[in-house]
C-alpha cells in the first residue's frame, strides 16, 4: 500500500518527500479535529454526569 | 511477488498503521486535550473577568440570570482550597462535551448560586482540562468557594458519597428527598469514579455557610492556610 502510494508520488526524490510529508500532516489534522473528537464520546472517563 | 505475499504485506501495513493511529489517539487524549482545554478555560476567564469589569462588577450584586445562549459560556469561578490555594477554575452553563472541555459545567436545571435550592456542578477527573483530577482528595469540612461578579459564596463539604450513574436524585433541591421544599443553599459536585471509569459517580455535597460581597475581599477560607 505504502510502496504503491510512494511510487505515485511527484518526482524528485525533495518533493516527493516534501508531498508525503503533506500527505501524512493532512491525515493527522484530520483525526485530530473530526476523527478524534468524534471517537472521545465513547470513552467511559468522560462521563462525569448523573442521568 | 506472489499474491499471497502483496496480502500479507497489506495486512501488516494496515494493522501497523492501526497501531500507530490508536498511539496517535492516547497521545490526543492524554495531551492535546488538556493542552485544548487549559487554552479555551483561559479563554473564558478572560472573557468573564473583563466583562465583570466593563459591567462596573466589583459590588454589584444580584441573582445570576442565564438563558439558553449562556450554554458554554463562564459566569463564576470555583475555588476549592484544598486543591491549591490558586486553584480556580471557570463554571460554565450546561454539561455538554464541550461545555466541560471549558471549564465546570452547571446542571442547567438546578438553582444557580445564591439561590435557595441545589447548586449542580460536573467536571471530568480525567483528560479534557481534569478539573477534577484530585477531587476525592477533599474530605468532609473542606471548604469550596463560588466566586460571582459581586459576591463570594462559601459552602463547606458535608458528604462524600460514591452512586450508580443514574443517581439523579443528587441533583435534588433537597438531595434524596424530591418532596421537600429547599430551604437552604446547597452545591453538589459530581464526576466520574474511578478516576478512569464509568461504572460510578462521586458526588460531594454542601451547603452554605457564608457570603460577602467581592468589595469585602477575598473569603476567609480562602486566606487561612490549610
Amino acid at each position: 500500500m505504502y510502496a504503491w502510494i510512494w511510487r505515485h508520488l511527484p518526482s524528485p526524490l525533495p518533493l516527493r518527500l516534501a508531498t508525503a510529508l503533506v500527505l501524512v500532516a493532512g491525515v493527522v489534522a484530520v483525526l485530530f479535529t473530526v476523527v478524534f473528537p468524534w471517537a472521545e464520546h465513547t470513552l467511559p472517563f468522560l462521563h462525569v454526569t448523573v442521568n | 511477488m506472489s499474491a499471497t505475499r502483496a496480502a500479507v504485506r497489506s495486512l501488516g501495513e494496515l494493522m501497523i498503521t492501526a497501531g500507530l493511529v490508536l498511539l496517535l489517539f492516547v497521545v490526543y487524549q492524554l495531551v492535546w486535550t488538556n493542552l485544548a482545554a487549559e487554552h479555551a478555560q483561559h479563554k473564558v476567564t478572560d472573557t468573564l473577568r473583563q466583562d465583570w469589569l466593563r459591567e462596573g462588577g466589583t459590588g454589584a450584586t444580584g441573582t445570576i440570570h442565564l438563558s439558553k445562549s449562556d450554554f458554554g459560556k463562564g459566569f463564576a469561578f470555583l475555588h476549592i482550597p484544598r486543591l491549591g490555594r490558586k486553584y480556580s477554575v471557570p463554571v460554565v452553563q450546561g454539561v455538554s462535551l464541550p461545555d466541560l472541555s471549558r471549564g465546570v459545567g452547571h446542571y442547567p436545571k438546578t438553582a444557580v448560586p445564591g439561590e435557595v435550592g441545589n447548586f449542580a456542578v460536573a467536571g471530568h477527573r480525567a483528560t479534557n482540562g481534569e478539573p477534577f483530577a484530585h477531587l476525592d482528595h477533599v474530605k468532609v469540612g473542606d471548604s469550596l468557594v463560588v466566586e460571582t461578579r459581586g459576591t463570594w459564596y462559601s459552602y463547606v463539604v458535608d458528604k462524600v458519597q460514591i452512586v450508580e450513574p443514574s443517581a439523579v436524585w443528587v441533583l435534588d433541591p433537597v438531595p434524596g428527598k424530591p418532596d421537600q421544599q429547599p430551604t437552604q443553599q446547597l452545591i453538589t459536585l459530581t464526576t466520574c469514579n474511578p478516576r478512569w471509569a464509568s461504572t460510578q459517580r462521586m458526588i460531594l455535597f454542601g451547603h452554605e455557610v457564608q457570603t460577602q460581597p467581592t468589595s469585602e475581599g477575598r473569603p476567609l477560607a480562602l486566606t487561612k492556610d490549610h
